[in-house]
């Protein structure tokens, strides 16, 4: 960290929905906060990891492409994930760029992202960035005017504060591969107010992301399941977390994501585990998915499993020799990484930056 | 205490005590939420993140980095074996004004229609709702928005059949044997009866939300002129300290948690 100066990064265009996300605010479900926070929370903190920034430190999250920022002042350092790819232009030469890296951006170039088929979330992170915290958290939850710059999503002209912090250009060692495996559900809480058939439907058919999806929930198009005789389509209010698959009476599952209401009275026939719900998220409408029971315990093992891989892909970042030239074949033709590694140094949070290591 | 342990996926389980709205349940989940409180800040359930009363159940989120169901199951079942087997919550006593739908039509456009179909006058209606002090059971939906009961039977309707895009927020609503309060403008589906000009929810606020589950809320009726000089007075930005010494119920020392 030698020379840090501060500068500027505009919002020229968001895009179709862009918002300042972290980790979020976790504990305020009493008082019907919901957790908020980055709907893919590993990429975010890979995005952060690029740069050197804390994990949890917030950055652009955005929804469908389209977002386009410009540096304004000084140089910044910005980082790309997700399964986007950028174009950088605005003072001389247009370069393009992969996802799974950082850059500095020069005073007046502008960054547009365009998301990859079948993507519909990604990061942008920001060195040095400060934006206020509002209990505890920037996340932005528009429904409580929490978060972000002004409670609210963010708009052009909207100015976020960053900083060049060294100027070198990092990238994972590998890009995430995309699984295809069916996404995992614990059964329940109340998978007794379906029809036997029914649930056996709802785990080996397709269903498909409907267009109705943004950071609250995510409508799914399929079979429609029904309700058990005598049990009905409503319970009295329970709490909901994010992952919870709600079937209202239409029998269509919606699935509650990271800015869900707290608590539900549709009964909640099962829950993606927290391993699976950001691969779910991430999903752009149109694209099907199928489900798959596990039992806690190995819903939590994957859970472990998980955080083990990120860490070992944030050990793995490399250094970039110089400006622009990412070798693509490294980053795009590398093994896979985030989902193949379960056993690597857990505890290290982004400690190996700029230190090229193998994978074990 | 009889309850059920559900499974709700690798961050969460739901304590259930039953199916239905019941002051009973509600003591119960009450009781389950102290001691677990309890255990939490004694440092015995290591890795338990939040939990979340219900009007019947009371969910336990933990962080699976952390803790396993495996190691948090016993340790639950056996606070829930030591725990009282009902609490009456003390919350703090509130009195909200608000201007009910008879003295401004805008401010609860369902008032006629709900007196109606109750085969009451409005006045009556107001007297009604505005007569008792209700218990906060549960806040959700939205970020502060109060649950509140019971409702006179004599004033219970089921919901909308057409919920209403755009609620105001401050709108005073019924449904079914609830009562409550819209912190923010929102879709909502429940009988719009009057506004009250208290703000529900800060981000500046320590605790976020004025109202905490267990507080209990009692409407007093003010006119136009009263309602419209309170808004202005309170405005944007009032300190909760300021609302608690102005809309806190003298005498009620309710604890805090």
């Amino acid at each position: 960290m030698s020379s840090r100066t501060a500068g500027l990064l505009e919002i020229v265009h968001p895009g179709a929905w862009a918002s300042l996300q972290d980790l979020g605010r976790p504990g305020l479900r009493r008082i019907g906060v919901p957790r908020s926070g980055a709907l893919e929370p590993g990429w975010l903190r890979l995005a952060n990891a690029l740069l050197g920034n804390a994990e949890d430190c917030p950055a652009i999250e955005m929804i469908g492409g389209g977002l386009v920022v410009r540096a304004l002042g000084e140089p910044l350092q910005v980082a790309l994930a997700g399964r986007l790819s950028a174009e950088v232009g605005g003072t001389g030469s247009r370069r393009r760029l992969p996802s799974w890296r950082s850059l500095t951006l020069a005073p007046g170039e502008t960054l547009r992202c365009v998301m990859l088929s079948g993507a519909r979330v990604g990061y942008l992170a920001l060195a040095g960035i400060d934006v206020p915290r509002r209990l505890g958290s920037a996340s932005t939850c528009p429904r409580a005017a929490l978060g972000g710059l002004d409670g609210q999503l963010l708009g052009p002209g909207d100015r976020i504060p960053g900083a060049l912090i060294d100027g070198s250009e990092r990238r994972l060692a590998a890009a995430p591969e995309s699984e295809a495996e069916p996404i995992r559900v614990v059964l329940g809480p109340q998978d007794d107010h379906f029809e036997r058939r029914s649930l056996a439907r709802f785990l080996d058919t397709a269903y498909r992301v409907s267009g109705d999806a943004d950071r609250m929930g995510l409508r799914l198009e399929g079979p429609r399941l029904r309700h058990a005789a005598g049990k009905g389509a409503e319970i009295v209010s329970d709490a909901t977390v994010p992952g919870s698959i709600q079937v209202p009476g239409h029998g269509l599952p919606i699935v509650l994501l990271a800015d869900g209401q707290t608590i539900g009275g549709y009964p909640k026939i099962a829950t993606v585990i927290s391993a699976d719900l950001p691969r779910l998220a991430v999903l752009a409408p149109g694209q099907t998915v199928r489900f798959t029971a596990v039992a806690v315990s190995a819903a939590e093992n994957l859970a472990r499993a998980r955080e083990a891989a990120l860490r070992a892909a944030i050990s793995a970042i490399v250094e970039l020799p110089h400006r622009g030239e990412a070798d693509l074949q490294a980053l795009y033709g590398g093994a896979n990484l985030i989902s193949g590694v379960v056993d690597a140094c857990p505890g290290r949070a982004g400690g190996a930056r700029g230190a090229a290591q193998e994978q074990p | 205490m009889d309850f059920r342990l559900l499974d709700a996926g690798d961050t969460a389980l739901t304590i259930e005590f039953g199916e239905t709205v019941d002051r009973r349940l509600l003591a119960r989940v009450a009781a389950a939420e102290e001691i677990l409180a309890q255990r939490v800040a004694a440092g015995r359930l290591a890795g338990v993140v939040e939990t979340v009363p219900t009007f019947r159940s009371l969910t336990v989120i933990y962080d699976p980095l952390r803790t396993s169901r495996s190691a948090l199951e016993p340790l639950i079942r056996s606070a829930l074996e030591q725990a009282a087997s009902a609490v009456a919550r003390q919350g703090a006593l509130w009195e909200f004004p608000v201007c009910y739908g008879d003295q401004l039509p805008e401010a609860g456009p369902d008032l006629a229609d709900l007196a109606e179909h109750c085969g009451l006058t409005p006045a009556e209606v107001v007297e009604l709702h505005s007569g008792v002090a209700y218990e906060v059971h549960l806040i959700g939906f939205l970020p502060g928005f109060p649950f509140m009961g019971d409702l006179s039977t004599r004033l219970a309707r089921p919901r909308r059949v057409e919920p209403r895009v755009r609620v105001p927020a401050g709108s005073v609503a019924t449904a079914g044997a609830l009562t409550g309060i819209y912190p923010w403008d929102s879709p909502g589906g429940w009988h719009l009866i009057g506004r009250c000009p208290v703000p529900l929810f800060s981000a500046d606020w320590a605790r976020a939300a004025l109202l905490q589950p267990g507080d209990r809320v009692r409407f007093r009726a003010v006119g136009v002129g009263e309602y419209h000089s309170l808004i202005t007075r309170i405005g944007d930005g009032q300190s909760i300290d300021r609302l608690e010494r102005e809309f806190r119920a003298a005498g009620a020392a309710g604890r805090r948690r």
